[in-house]
């Protein structure tokens, strides 16, 4: 497999060309997590690979693209936190990043979770942002888009369903947060139809989640290199301003999914845990 | 769970990557990011940012309450002293109108008084002239009567001789004798 990659990665594009354009592995290459860092025309990093009790954790693209996401994060918040220090009058990048800050609190948190909210702020602060930068980090040259990872969403998405569990039984407690599972004045021969279905319910919400992160932040990437593609498919250099200007349309529309996906992300999570929390409606 | 067996499922007709291939390496590196990043940044920067958001949300809010106040107490003062102001006015427009009724008193006093004491001094005038009038008259009188009896007694001296005397001193002895 590593062969494999590195044989693709060596020239995706002339493979392209020569295969007729019946071979995608090229378009894949570029979606998916590699265990190098390649810069072409430049060259490749090697990442290191590690073994820990049998499980391969080596060092990924996507690995390392979360990384950078989580450094840029703790850079510019430290940065911030400190220039709230000096004085309480937002300047520079602190008034940016208190827009999104104040966006997150008072437009998602606030009216989803609505009272004790504070406790899953910092929470979902943290989704907010990491899964803003890794998708914008997925829009840069040479970069990877982690949240176009399967794994990646889904450990996410399994992160915020252990916090609306756990949100939703301490507040009402291990049993009261499965008997309000099940909304009032059911009848009692549907209860155990009701039960299966509202336990369903709660694991096709974090699915859900992960499969739509995963597919938004996927399919942009797709379309703009099966764009470009077309001029090799093609075979001809007429079909090239109108493939560049799609992508480019492409490519500002991924500006604005990235945006959207991790505020659905967050929202949803939020709204998730509002309802695990305040059972009552 | 799930996820595993959703990645069984897809991979299994794949030998070689495919898009949803779960990588568990990944997952394991996605948790330990996401769990230091959260940890990290709610210590670095949540809290304190918030706190800060929230500091200055209730300053801005106080700020707020506090100019209300203000406003408020000013506009008490304004109207404090608008109504201060009218009954200043009302007092000023009393004590003219005191004054002007006391000069009117005073005029009327003043008129009445001169108009007694003028009657007054025409009445010892009146006085005076009758007091002298009845001075002249008396002195008069006293001057005809003084007049009539120079004037009777020269008339009488020259009358009055011996035989008349006779006659009378005669005719007073009778009266007396007949007495």
């Amino acid at each position: 497999m590593v062969s494999d990659s590195t044989q693709v990665i060596t020239d995706s594009l002339s493979t392209a060309h020569a295969s007729g354009g019946n071979d995608t592995s090229w378009l894949m290459h570029h979606v998916m997590d590699a265990k190098v860092l390649d810069f072409e025309p430049f060259g490749t990093i090697h990442l290191p690979q590690l073994h820990l009790f049998g499980l391969d954790i080596s060092i990924t693209k996507h690995v390392v693209f979360l990384w950078l996401a989580a450094i840029i994060l703790i850079l510019i918040f430290n940065k911030v936190a400190k220039s709230y220090k000096k004085s309480l009058t937002p300047s520079g990048i602190t008034n940016f990043m208190e827009v999104l800050i104040v966006f997150v609190r008072d437009e998602i948190v606030k009216p989803t979770i609505g009272k004790g909210h504070e406790k899953f702020l910092p929470y979902l602060l943290t989704v907010f942002f990491f899964i803003l930068t890794c998708n914008f980090l997925g829009l840069l040259p040479y970069g990877s888009t982690a949240t176009s990872n399967i794994a990646v969403t889904a450990t996410l998405a399994i992160i915020s369903f252990i916090v609306i569990q756990v949100g939703g039984m301490m507040q009402n407690g291990v049993f009261g947060y499965f008997k309000g599972l099940i909304p009032h004045g059911v009848p009692i021969w549907l209860l155990p139809i009701m039960g299966v279905v509202e336990i369903l319910g709660l694991f096709t919400k974090p699915f859900a989640l992960a499969i739509r992160l995963f597919a938004n932040m996927t399919a942009g990437h797709i379309v703009i290199l099966a764009l470009l593609g077309l001029i090799f498919i093609l075979k001809t250099f007429f079909v090239a301003p109108v493939s560049i200007a799609f992508a480019l349309f492409i490519y500002l529309l991924e500006i604005l999914v990235a945006l959207i996906q991790a505020y659905i992300f967050t929202m949803l999570s939020s709204l998730f845990i509002g309802m695990a929390v305040h059972q009552d409606h | 769970m799930y996820y595993s067996l959703l990645a069984f499922v897809f991979t299994s007709g794949e030998s070689s990557g495919s898009l949803l291939d779960v990588n568990p390496g990944l997952i394991f590196w996605t948790v330990i990011t996401f769990a230091l990043l959260m940890f990290i940044l709610m210590k670095m920067a949540w809290k304190p940012i918030l706190s800060s958001l929230n500091e200055r949300e209730q300053s801005i809010k106080d700020s707020l309450e506090k100019a209300e106040q203000a406003r408020s107490e000013a506009e008490k003062v304004v109207r404090e002293n608008q109504a201060n102001l009218a009954i200043a006015e009302e007092e000023a427009q009393k004590i003219i109108a005191q004054g002007r009724e006391y000069s009117e008193k005073l005029k009327e006093q003043m008129l009445k008084e001169s108009k007694a004491q003028a009657a007054k001094q025409i009445e010892e005038a009146k006085a005076e002239i009758s007091r002298k009038n009845q001075e002249a008259l008396n002195e008069l009188k006293e001057q005809v009567v003084n007049l009539a009896i120079e004037a009777s007694e020269k008339i009488i001296r020259e009358s009055l001789d011996k035989e008349k005397q006779k006659l009378i001193v005669e005719k007073y002895l009778k009266d007396l004798a007949n007495n």
